[in-house]
């Protein structure tokens, strides 16, 4: 039997544009910051956040139901808007989760607004150029094999998506692409300007990758744990790039005892 | 009534394996130039440009060069040399640009230079277009697709002030900044060379180049949704308060003639061996539509009627929506020889003068261009192709267009005084070689 919804649509009207989120539960605030590919609705990792803690899942500025600012050209940009969200909402203390291209908007966000931060929690974390490898290239890739290579394997993908995409779903990839590439094209998932910030940064940083993630070289875990003076890196076996898809109760513990 | 040629000079290379018997797949942004031959490009460089001259000879009015990067269908990578190269080497023919990716460019100011020295060195002989890319030219210079749009028209506008105002004078744009605008050269047209815009569908580039006046060329698509384009890009001009005329339409299409029936077929085949273009019609590559359709490079729902033409919807990414749409219209008919089914629509017209110049009249009396150019030389043709079609041209297919033109009153851009709008006197001729070249200014 289907559990009933319990999360709830709020809408925050900035000068900037409308911002949509997601929010169930009560408790220490949790933010979670979606991928590049957009915020899919709530999950089951939203559900086991929300256990205990105030969950709340924006659509950042540009995607899914949040207005697009026209004017914002870096991820940075994303970065200033969001720390409005957490002001207007009046959150402090929060868990700050980003995963993917969210991670780097996350880190960018800490790196000039620490004070509403508990703590930051990057899951496979885009923003800083590897020393070795590459960040996997999404604009070289089909829609449908770039989500593939988000998972640790084409039968996990096959069993989310289904062997085609369904409608609404390749449109929430289209359009986040484009957002995508309006503040990322180049250079592509990084910022050279993010790594010296981030050594005076005094919030707790958990650095969270899947074993198998074939998007952001895990190289960019140990650079982060570098980069941050109080930070930890914590390895989900068997998980690829969407962590929170493959393994959401692992996350959520890692995420609750942060 | 402006005739010209055009052919994209393709990397021609059997030896490669990816057009000869190995069979290798031609993947567009899928071949390494590990097995460019420089050698071999220095051939074909000399070869076209040599084909160019004697397309001059046998009087064509203007000589087309077209521009991609990366891959192996057209070599002109930096068409602007190889227009400087002609404005020296030839004398009387519009060398015609169509055109410039503005977008890539992220120093505008060089091309603005680059183009006033072209016109400089050829006299006043150059016509500027622009264009905003295919995919792959974003790819390969690596200019972020969502502000392609934004990118052409800002670099349009400051190419156009940097070419009329005098400087120095800043600009600031939202893409370009210049704290010193006055660049030591300036084009030999007053105020500029014309400006024409080629394009395949999308929409809003027609409507910006029927706001501007701007010729608008439509690329080798077919003939009645190149006509709604045109008829597109009169209702523009209507509500802009001016009626276009011919001289603002213009039409690339597929044209080759041959001594007989038989060489006519054999050469006329070669239009889709080889590496003929990808992204236009009845290629033999594979193309991959999420590079070509990259995000925010077109707007969506903006497109043209040309959508209905399965090459070129397929070349832009939207093959799957294409095929639904046409499934609903009509049963899937047995796949045909390609070449045998562009030459029943008219994409591809090959054949003696006896036969080519009814067709040709066909496409005139329905599209009413001023403009045309006869892409020719093309996929896997010979250099004996080209010059045996070229002399052919002369003799035959000029003259007999130029006649139809005069009968079907169609008026390119040159023949048309665009500051009142008013018809003026046939340019001054200049000194040619051949029967041909003295009609080419009628």
């Amino acid at each position: 039997m289907a559990e009933a919804v319990s999360y709830t649509e709020g809408e925050l009207a900035l000068a900037t544009g409308r911002i949509k989120y997601l929010e169930q539960g009560s408790g220490p605030p949790v933010v979670v910051l979606h991928h590049s590919w957009g915020s899919p609705g709530w999950l089951p990792f939203h559900d086991r956040l929300a256990e205990n803690h105030r969950v709340i899942v924006p659509d950042m500025p540009g995607w899914g139901g949040s207005e697009r600012p026209a004017w914002a050209r870096d991820p940075r940009d994303v970065a200033i808007i969001t720390t409005r969200l957490l002001s207007r909402l009046e959150l402090g203390d929060v868990k700050l989760v980003g995963l993917g291209f969210g991670g780097y908007v996350a880190a960018e966000l800490a790196t000039m607004n620490p004070s509403r931060l508990a703590h930051l929690i990057l899951v496979g974390a885009a923003g800083l150029q590897p020393k070795t490898g590459e960040i996997t290239d999404q604009m070289m890739l089909s829609h449908r094999k770039y989500i593939e290579e988000s998972f640790r394997d084409a039968e996990t993908y096959t069993a989310y998506v289904g062997d085609e995409p369904p409608d609404d779903i390749r449109q929430l990839w289209d359009l986040s692409r484009e957002m995508t590439a309006r503040l990322t094209w180049k250079p592509y998932m990084f910022n050279r300007r993010l790594e010296p910030l981030l050594g005076d940064l005094d919030v707790p940083t958990l650095i969270v990758w899947g074993e198998r993630d074939k998007v952001v070289p895990f190289e960019c875990a140990k650079q982060f744990e570098a980069a941050i003076p109080n930070a930890r890196v914590e390895v989900v076996a068997g998980a690829g790039h969407v962590v929170e898809l493959e393994e959401p109760e692992r996350l959520a513990t890692l995420v609750g005892r942060a | 009534m402006f005739i010209g040629h055009f052919t994209e000079r393709p990397y021609q290379d059997p030896k490669s394996g990816y057009f000869g018997a190995t069979g290798r797949n031609l993947m567009d942004l899928g071949m390494s130039n590990a097995s460019y031959d420089p050698k071999l490009g220095a051939d074909l460089y000399n070869r076209y440009l040599d084909e160019r001259v004697f397309a001059e000879e046998m009087g064509f009015d203007g000589l087309m060069l077209n521009e991609h990067h990366s891959t192996p269908f057209c070599m002109g990578q930096v068409m602007n040399l190889e227009a400087a190269i002609l404005a020296r080497i030839t004398s009387r023919a519009k060398i015609v640009l169509l055109g410039n990716i503005l977008p890539i460019w992220d120093d505008p100011l060089f091309l603005a230079e680059e183009l006033a020295e072209i016109d400089m060195i050829s006299r006043g002989r150059l016509v500027t277009g622009w264009v905003r890319g295919t995919g792959r030219e974003s790819v390969a210079h690596n200019a972020v697709p969502p502000y392609n749009w934004e990118r052409f028209q800002e670099a349009h506008d400051f190419i156009v002030e940097a070419w009329t105002k005098p400087g120095p004078f800043r600009w600031e744009g939202e893409h370009y900044h210049y704290r010193y605008v006055n660049p030591w050269s300036r084009p030999y047209q007053e105020p500029h060379p014309q400006i024409w815009i080629p394009g395949v569908m999308s929409r809003n580039t027609v409507a910006w180049a029927a706001k501007h006046r701007y010729p608008y060329l439509m690329l080798a698509t077919e003939l009645q949704p190149t006509l709604e384009s045109f008829q597109y890009y009169d209702e523009v001009a209507a509500e802009e308060g001016y009626e276009a005329g011919t001289e603002h339409r213009g039409y690339l299409f597929k044209v080759h003639v041959d001594e007989t029936e038989e060489l006519a077929e054999e050469a006329g085949r070669k239009y889709v061996q080889g590496p003929s273009n990808p992204f236009l019609e009845g290629n033999q590559g594979i193309v991959r539509p999420f590079i070509q359709n990259l995000p925010g490079l077109t707007q969506r729902n903006n497109l043209l009627p040309t959508m209905r033409s399965f090459a070129a919807a397929a070349s832009r990414g939207r093959a799957g929506q294409h095929l639904k749409e046409q499934k609903k219209e009509a049963p899937p008919s047995p796949p045909k020889d390609t070449y045998v089914d562009q030459t029943e629509k008219l994409s591809i017209i090959s054949g003696t003068p006896d036969t080519v110049i009814p067709k040709v009249r066909h496409v005139l009396e329905t599209l009413r261009p001023g403009t045309i150019f006869f892409w020719d030389g093309d996929g896997a043709m010979s250099h004996d192709d080209q010059m045996r079609s070229l002399r052919l041209m002369g003799s035959d297919v000029i003259p007999a267009v130029r006649e139809m033109a005069d009968e079907l009153d169609l008026k390119g851009p040159f023949e048309i005084d665009r500051a009142d709008e008013t018809e003026t006197a046939a340019e001054e001729p200049v000194e040619g070689s051949g029967d041909a070249a003295s009609q080419a200014a009628d």
